[in-house]
């Protein structure tokens, strides 16, 4: 029974890995752009709730990311967007290097924690399984944010036009699409989901300004894992990492991070392009 | 009515003028034709009108506004629809779906709003059969006709049709211009560039002849097929 439990556990924490991935990969489905400030984006964002929680209520504070991210689009990234993938890289690890610092300099190398009372400890059992109602929330959210993601994606005219923009941005701009105000409008979106992955983050485990660029691992990983352009993919990209870590810390608690990338390399092996591979590119 | 005026045109690529004082009109309804030989500049012209790329002089004025510094999406909403001689669908969509985008992006209006408009450019164009076909899974053909389907969504003024007959077999090319005349009924002002002149003169009203980035003819498709200077630069190809 350990290693259904195991298993259980395993698919669970996954969810986390996806709502960290699926971010990223909106954004480079749709542009190309590989975002390596995502991960530091996330742990930014657990800081601001962090701050504003106590303050104020929520809904400014989802208003302000969504203009945050729609602002790094318009006066960062859009900038050097082009056929060179290069100058993006650089501009984001140099935001990354810098986003990490700052919080450095505002909240201290102190490790921190959503506090959420109960929840923390609060679980459900189904049968011979125990399960955390908050790493259940967690899968939860992220299969809601999948779905939403792909209703979007594939039956609204915003999803369209991501999807149009993505494939030929000159085409599209001759039938009247902006593909500079379609990116900032994906930025944004990809902020709403930073956010609810930074929730998770913090309520389900410690945060300090350093952890940034191993979630970026994590959901670049659950991504490829997945297959480019595929969000169900990732889902499943992130629930193949969750698994293999829980049990390699089951194995020897060593071994969990490790396990995770031999999963990583394994399946790269195996199917180069990923499980559900969508993009043709 | 005057559509499009463009007024001592002209584009430098490096040491290489691709136009050259180049000054025409198109007046409403009327269908135009463009030949030249290969590298004459004929899409440069397409992207000068469309404004994917600026002229170093003269200036480009769409239905009565000066639209010379105007960025492209700006003037596909004044109504510039634009096919591409090699066709660039948006391969991830179905052919309804390119449709929809072109028509709300285009005019700027609610997707609901356009659906109608849509079905009936699908009916015209022969692609109703294939309308949740992934664009990139099309035929040579079927993407040609997606190309046309998908500059009539934007709901044009003015029509520019780059090479769309060519790579056809003469049944398809008869086709396309059986659609391309209806348009033309409807009053929709069209530029055509075409090597496949029996297509083009077919339905064009006046020719206009293009050769190393200047206007050397222009005027009746007859009269400008049988001129000297014209069959010179067509030498070896028959007219």
């Amino acid at each position: 029974m350990i290693w259904l439990d195991v298993l259980v556990q395993g698919i669970l924490l996954g969810g986390l890995y996806a709502l960290f991935a699926a971010g990223l990969s909106l954004v480079f489905g749709i542009m190309r752009l590989v975002n390596l400030a995502h991960g530091d984006l996330i742990v930014l964002a657990a800081f601001v709730i962090l701050l504003i929680v106590a303050t104020t209520g929520l809904d400014p504070f989802l208003a302000a990311l969504i203009a945050a991210g729609w602002l790094l689009q318009r006066l960062v990234l859009n900038r050097v967007l082009g056929r060179d993938i290069l100058p993006p890289l650089l501009v984001t690890f140099g935001l990354s290097v810098a986003l990490q610092n700052g919080m450095l300099e505002a909240f201290s190398a102190d490790s921190r924690r959503l506090r959420v009372g109960a929840l923390e400890s609060a679980s459900i059992g189904f049968g011979p399984v125990t399960v955390g109602t908050l790493p259940l929330l967690t899968f939860a959210s992220a299969v809601v944010a999948i779905f939403v993601l792909n209703r979007i994606f594939y039956t609204t005219a915003l999803g369209r036009a991501f999807r149009a923009v993505s494939d030929d941005p000159t085409t599209a701009s001759l039938m009247g699409l902006n593909p500079r105000s379609v990116f900032a409008i994906a930025t944004g979106l990809a902020m709403v989901i930073v956010t609810l992955a930074a929730l998770y983050l913090g309520m389900r485990s410690n945060f300090d300004p350093s952890i940034g660029p191993a979630r970026l691992l994590y959901a670049f990983q659950a991504v490829i894992i997945g297959g480019l352009g595929s969000l169900w993919g990732t889902l499943a990209g992130g629930a193949i990492i969750g698994v293999a870590q829980t049990l390699g810390a089951q194995i020897n608690p060593e071994w969990q991070i490790l396990a995770g990338h031999i999963a990583f390399l394994v399946v790269l092996l195996i199917r180069p392009r990923g499980l559900f591979p969508r993009a043709v590119d | 009515m005057t559509v499009l005026e463009l007024a001592n045109v002209s584009k430098t690529f490096g040491a290489l003028k691709v136009t050259d004082d180049v000054t025409f009109s198109v007046p409403k309804g009327q269908a135009l034709g463009i030949i030249g030989p290969n590298g004459a500049g004929k899409s440069t012209l397409f992207n000068l009108i469309t404004g994917n790329i600026l002229p170093d002089a003269g200036t480009v004025t769409l239905l009565g506004r000066d639209v010379t510094r105007s960025p492209a999406m700006e003037r596909v909403r004044m109504g510039v629809g634009r096919s591409f001689q090699i066709p660039q669908p948006f391969e991830g969509l179905t052919v309804f779906e390119n449709l929809l985008t072109a028509a709300a992006y285009g005019q700027r209006k609610r997707e609901a709003e356009v659906q109608d408009a849509c079905i009936a450019i699908l009916q015209d164009t022969g692609l109703l059969a294939k309308a949740n076909v992934l664009a990139g899974a099309l035929s040579l053909l079927d993407r040609k006709r997606l190309e046309l389907a998908r500059a009539m969504a934007t709901g044009p003024e003015l029509l520019l049709l780059d090479e769309i007959a060519g790579g056809l077999t003469e049944a398809e090319c008869r086709t396309l211009v059986a659609t391309i005349r209806g348009l033309h009924a409807q009053g929709i002002t069209i530029i055509w560039i075409e090597h496949v002149l029996h297509a083009l003169t077919s339905v064009v009203e006046r020719l206009l002849v293009l050769d190393f980035g200047r206007v050397i003819g222009m005027g009746e498709p007859e009269v400008i097929m049988a001129s000297k200077d014209v069959r010179e630069i067509y030498l070896g190809m028959e007219v």
